[in-house]
């Protein structure tokens, strides 16, 4: 609630700093162009925080899952390809990326949940391992020029929304669903907040921890579709600053690091807080720099008064207790208060 | 020698590293000139005084992301300010300077992780992102080519000299600094409360906290130790390359970390050795320098880096999971007898 509140003054305020460039549909447009990639990637990010994992290799496996599908349409797709078999090949390509990303994530719940490395340090591993197979399968080159049916799911816009918006929401809502509406969700829930009680009450958590990693890899191929389509490029070195961008709108959305909390609503309000300052920022033509402070600043801005306003609530808490108990005593009647168990042997 | 030496973490580096230099000089004799030597310790100097910090910080059960731009922004503000003076003297005043703006930014790291009890990684990745941005966005974002003099002159300034070849190859003087704080870092975690106080947060905080432990005043010195440590590394870095690049070294602090962890620190606290991460740093630094050596396209670094991540993280857990089976089966076995 505290964070709609945040999205609400930053979207009002810059309404009002630049109503002529910041109220326009230009503008709204162009914003909804320009979070769903790493809006993706933070839904990758959000699943594994919640396990209290966390997942270092989401950029790695965009770019590869990217590559390999850039690759399937450069390479593989008959030059003087037309009609349906451009669409047949696309297809394969987005099934490359996906499978890709499914495999990626795979072999991160594997070295996290079957060899129990710990996932910080298993998923920078498989970052630096990711990101090198791709250097080595473009040797460091970008992979460009696809057909118009790929660009536009990166460029083009149904009625007033663009693709892009669109997959996002199809894949926000979806997760909305996955944790709220299924057993899958419940479990993931359950084990973030405590391990040892999920284990004994008969969920499996190594399979949980290889499904979460295995969905955080297919968000993060789906991403990297994303960015494939709207750059019309593929390169292994693309969004490195992202890793640091997905770990923030989590964290901002309300996503506790330790495990068990955060929800998909949080997680967009968070995006769309982030979105409109970087908008608002480029139109009272802030550098890129100052963007970048900026959200390093929110996040620790948040964290702390996220901090603040929970002791203060726990102290609150105390205090009532307290307050109750001292009541209930002087009902039960002053000897009953003085009385202790054990006290007179 | 002591009890289970030989499964040590720093034994089974050491040996990784003596069998690496073996195939390596075998395939290619330039690995084993002074000059290819002399090069190798002059690229470990900078990230192995950053892997000092980051193993105390390590050590202490935390982990900081943020030192690379810490060094980034002391070293290129450290020259800001004394290039419009033309200052002309000693190098140690850049030293000075560099290390001073670090310790104020480790402090800032330290406020944010001790009086709101905030998560280590979130913080620093906060901290990393803001005072990279405000560097970039108040203070500047072009290089400084002008050095002061000192610091050019500090870039030839070398320990011994060896001519072979009818070349000349120096052996930087950065190193002495490097041991010397290797020292000091082991003399503290090994010999002072500070350093006994270090390992107890890192193994468990409660403890820690019970055994009487200042774990305020022990985060307030590790974050600020480490942001030292940083613009050290900062002027060391800037004087290297004769240049002040403001987007250099951020991106790197992964790397620093692996070799840390790859040197036996374990990323949940409480272990971690001088000895394990000087040697981290080294096999790290030897496959980002010697691959091309091989014949292996460089392209293949990260690929190998990746790897050995893995490898050097998988095998210690596993082995410590096997253990701990068959110690449970004894106990198991004791009971039923």
């Amino acid at each position: 609630m505290r964070l709609l509140a945040i999205t609400v003054v930053v979207f009002v305020t810059m309404s009002l700093v630049r109503p002529d460039r910041f109220f326009t549909p230009d503008n709204f447009s162009s914003m909804a162009f320009q979070f769903p990639e790493f809006g993706l990637l933070a839904i990758a990010m959000m699943i594994t925080m919640l396990t209290g994992g966390i997942d270092l290799s989401i950029v790695g496996i965009a770019n590869l899952s990217g590559i390999l599908a850039a690759l399937t349409l450069t390479r593989l797709m008959p030059p003087d390809a037309a009609g349906i078999q451009v669409v047949l090949y696309s297809l394969l390509a987005v099934a490359i990326s996906l499978v890709t990303g499914i495999a990626c994530g795979l072999f991160n719940g594997f070295l996290i949940g079957y060899v129990g490395i710990v996932p910080i340090l298993a998923t920078l591993g498989t970052m630096q391992l990711y990101t090198g197979i791709a250097i080595v399968i473009t040797q460091g080159a970008a992979v460009y020029g696809f057909p118009d049916i790929i660009t536009f799911l990166g460029n083009g816009s149904l009625w007033i929304f663009p693709v892009p918006f669109l997959i996002f929401g199809a894949f926000a809502l979806a997760f909305s669903l996955l944790l709220n509406k299924t057993s899958y969700g419940f479990k993931l829930y359950l084990m973030g907040t405590n391990p040892t009680a999920a284990r004994f009450s008969g969920i499996d958590n190594t399979l949980m921890l290889l499904k979460t990693y295995m969905l955080s890899g297919l968000m993060a191929a789906v991403a990297g579709f994303v960015v494939l389509a709207r750059t019309n490029s593929a390169k292994a070195d693309y969004g490195s600053s992202y890793t640091l961008q997905a770990i923030l709108i989590a964290v901002l959305g309300g996503v506790n690091p330790s495990g068990g909390f955060g929800t998909v609503l949080g997680l967009v309000l968070a995006i769309l807080t982030l979105q409109f300052l970087s908008s608002g920022f480029n139109m009272l033509r802030f550098s890129n720099f100052f963007k970048e402070f900026i959200w390093g600043a929110v996040l620790l801005v948040v964290m702390v008064v996220n901090y603040v306003s929970n002791t203060r609530s726990n102290r609150e808490q105390a205090r009532r207790r307290r307050e109750a108990e001292r009541q209930a005593d002087v009902a039960r009647g002053a000897e009953s208060s003085v009385w202790r168990p054990g006290a007179q042997d | 020698m002591p009890r289970g030496f030989f499964r040590k973490t720093e034994f089974v580096v050491a040996l990784t590293i003596g069998a690496l230099c073996l195939v390596i000089g075998t395939v290619n004799p330039i690995f084993f000139t002074v000059g290819n030597l002399f090069d190798l310790v002059r690229n470990s100097i900078v990230p192995g005084i950053f892997a000092l910090g980051v193993l105390i910080v390590i050590a202490s059960g935390g982990i900081d992301v943020s030192f690379t731009a810490v060094a980034a922004f002391s070293m290129f503000v450290t020259a800001k300010v004394l290039v419009p003076y033309h200052f002309e003297g000693t190098i140690l005043l850049p030293f000075a300077i560099s290390a001073t703006i670090g310790l104020v930014l480790g402090l800032l790291n330290a406020v944010f992780i001790s009086f709101f009890k905030l998560d280590t990684l979130i913080v620093t990745l906060g901290t990393q992102s803001m005072y990279r941005g405000f560097m970039l966005a108040f203070i500047g974002a072009m290089e400084i080519t002008n050095l002061p003099p000192a610091m050019i002159r500090f870039s030839r300034f070398f320990l011994v000299e060896v001519t072979q070849n009818r070349a000349t190859y120096g052996l930087h003087f950065g190193i002495v600094i490097l041991v010397v704080a290797a020292i000091l870092v082991s003399l503290l975690l090994r010999k002072t409360m500070l350093g006994r106080g270090i390992y107890a947060l890192g193994g468990d905080r409660t403890a820690a906290e019970r055994a009487g432990f200042n774990i305020r005043a022990l985060q307030f010195f590790i974050y600020g130790f480490v942001g030292f440590l940083a613009g050290v590394g900062g002027i060391i870095h800037s004087s290297l390359v004769r240049t002040a690049r403001p987007f250099d070294l951020v991106g790197t602090e992964l790397n620093v970390i692996a070799a840390v962890v790859l040197g036996g620190a374990r990323i949940t606290g409480g272990h971690g050795s001088v000895v394990g991460t000087l040697l981290g740093v080294t096999l790290v630094v030897i496959i980002n320098n010697s691959l091309i050596l091989l014949g292996i396209s460089s392209f293949w670094q990260q690929v190998v880096l990746g790897a050995l991540i893995l490898l050097g993280t998988g095998i210690p857990t596993l082995q410590a999971r096997f253990r701990a089976r068959r110690a449970s089966v004894l106990v198991a076995e004791e009971g039923a007898g």
